[in-house]
């Protein structure tokens, strides 16, 4: 039975797996367009993740074994989170009631580690980007949570996949301006936590300015790669929860559902880049607002959801 | 179809009280102020056909009389006070930014937890129009009491009135249009007004910060 369950799940593992770079090529193209210029070619996140894999890592003297397991602890972390997501089907590999709160702290986690990692270069701008980045993560996990609060009140479930599942659709019926407060909060929290604009500029030269990647300055190699494909990682598995949420598909067997899926979280993707286009990168002093802005919007979509349930 | 319509109109009434709440740009906070008031203007007309009654023509009147005094004249002065006032034009708050929108959502949640309490003399439109209202209300006075320059203050003061007019849509059916474009006027009066106490202001003491008022000097 689980075997045959195993196999059903390949095709999403393998989607899961493999799409994160070629996200992070349809964001580039996309800024590109607007740019005006033709853009890396398709498939250059992979030939920059297979050249790093295939360099030697350098480690400074500084550094003890934290900065090493880094990056290997923080992609682990995801590909675990990884499980708890539905992908192109509606149920997740290893999903159990009570799984939102694992995943959360999944990512926790990985942020963790990157900070830790970061710190012990002894590196004052990458103890800088550790601060920014563990600020922000901490605002962004109550908008995240009081999120997750508003839809497993509203499909009465603990499961993820269930929680984003086809229990979702009625609600976009009975409580439909707070999902929509929902999916702006989630979206909010992707930007921040994928570290895009407007929160952070992946493709600022800027040590300064920036705020992820300052942190992973001294990883070089494998390790890089690591760190390159996580970030890609990150952003699938979040972008997976906000299109789930937001186009919550009917359940039962489909053959156009897990297409349908693929094509709408490149349009998110798309979206992405578009308000990567358009917008500048926030003040740093103004990041605090947007965060605590989506939170605000989480709580009312939480107050709403909670109202038409008793009415 | 039309619930929903007059349910989001409703939310994004909420928002654009936070929106207010956080821009730091007086302009700004104006045309959302302007923003609100065009929405609300639309929620007399929605209620109406939702009644399956058609809706009279005392609807279109006092919608067409919000629509010009609150969407146009009103932000019209406010805007003409803050160009020929040479008013500094940031907003400059007591409470932070971030603070306010906090005290500001705290506020719509407590009101919708106060709603439920709430006897009312007719059924309402729908279950969000008296929290809402209270809500609008109450971010109202917030931006009252914590903005320093005298015009935020006027503009706090219009919010409230909007609020105001929220819960007026429970009373939609019984209010004459007499008492609706009544309540308009005196509205516009006190802005018309205001503009010019607010200049006169701004030309005796060099500044319109409210809290130096209460210290008298020789000029």
């Amino acid at each position: 039975m689980t075997a045959v369950r195993a196999i059903l799940f390949v095709p999403d593992v393998l989607f899961l797996l493999g799409v994160g770079p070629l996200l992070m090529s349809v964001i580039a193209k996309t800024k590109a367009w607007f740019g005006g210029r033709v853009g890396p070619p398709w498939l250059q996140p992979y030939f920059d993740l297979q050249k790093l894999i295939q360099k030697n890592a350098i480690y400074s003297k500084t550094t003890t074994w934290i900065f090493r397991a880094g990056p290997i602890v923080s992609l682990a972390a995801l590909l675990t989170a990884a499980t708890l997501i539905p992908v192109l089907s509606n149920e997740s590999l290893l999903g159990f009631p009570g799984d939102v709160i694992l995943l959360a702290y999944l990512l926790a986690l990985s942020r963790m580690f990157t900070v830790l990692a970061a710190m012990d270069t002894g590196s004052s701008f990458e103890g800088m980007g550790a601060s920014r980045e563990v600020t922000f993560g901490a605002l962004s996990e109550p908008a995240l949570f009081l999120a997750f609060v508003v839809m497993a009140v509203a499909t009465k479930s603990l499961q993820l996949s269930e929680m984003i599942g086809p229990k979702l659709l009625p609600e976009w019926q009975i409580a439909g301006p707070a999902m929509i407060l929902v999916v702006g909060a989630l979206l909010a929290v992707l930007l921040t936590e994928a570290c895009r604009v407007p929160v952070d500029d992946p493709a600022t030269h800027l040590e300064l300015t920036m705020i992820h990647e300052v942190m992973v300055l001294d990883h070089s190699g494998p390790e890089l790669a690591y760190i390159t494909y996580g970030a890609a990682l990150k952003f699938t598995l979040l972008g997976f929860i906000l299109v789930h949420a937001a186009i919550p598909h009917p359940g039962g067997i489909n053959v156009l559902g897990p297409l349908l899926r693929a094509v709408e979280i490149g349009g998110l993707a798309v979206l992405v880049g578009i308000i990567e286009s358009v917008m500048a990168r926030f003040r740093l002093n103004r990041v605090p607002m947007l965060l605590a802005g989506a939170t605000v919007l989480s709580a009312i979509a939480v107050v709403l959801v909670l109202m038409r349930r008793a009415a | 179809m039309l619930q929903s319509a007059i349910d989001s109109i409703l939310i994004l009434v909420v928002l654009l009280n936070l929106a207010m709440l956080a821009t730091s740009r007086m302009a700004a906070c104006i045309r959302t102020f302007a923003l609100q008031s065009l929405l609300l203007a639309l929620l007399p007309i929605a209620v109406g056909i939702r009644h399956e009654t058609t809706p009279g023509a005392h609807l279109y009147v006092i919608a067409a009389g919000a629509v010009g005094l609150k969407v146009f004249l009103i932000p019209w002065i406010l805007l003409r006070v803050l160009r020929t006032g040479e008013i500094h034009r940031e907003v400059e708050p007591f409470i932070g930014f971030t603070s306010s929108v906090m005290l500001g959502a705290v506020i719509i949640i407590a009101s919708f937890a106060f709603a439920k309490r709430m006897p009312l003399p007719t059924e309402a439109p729908t279950d969000l129009v008296v929290p809402v209202s209270i809500a609008t209300l109450f971010n109202g006075l917030l931006m009252l009491v914590s903005r320093v320059k005298a015009i935020t203050q006027v503009l706090g003061y219009l919010v409230v009135e909007n609020g105001i007019f929220i819960f007026g849509l429970l009373l939609l059916e019984q209010t004459p249009v007499l008492v609706e474009l009544g309540i308009l006027l005196d509205l516009f009066v006190a802005v018309f007004i205001m503009g010019i106490v607010i200049y006169h202001i701004r030309r005796e003491f060099d500044h319109m910060d409210t809290h130096l008022l209460g210290e008298p000097r020789e000029v």
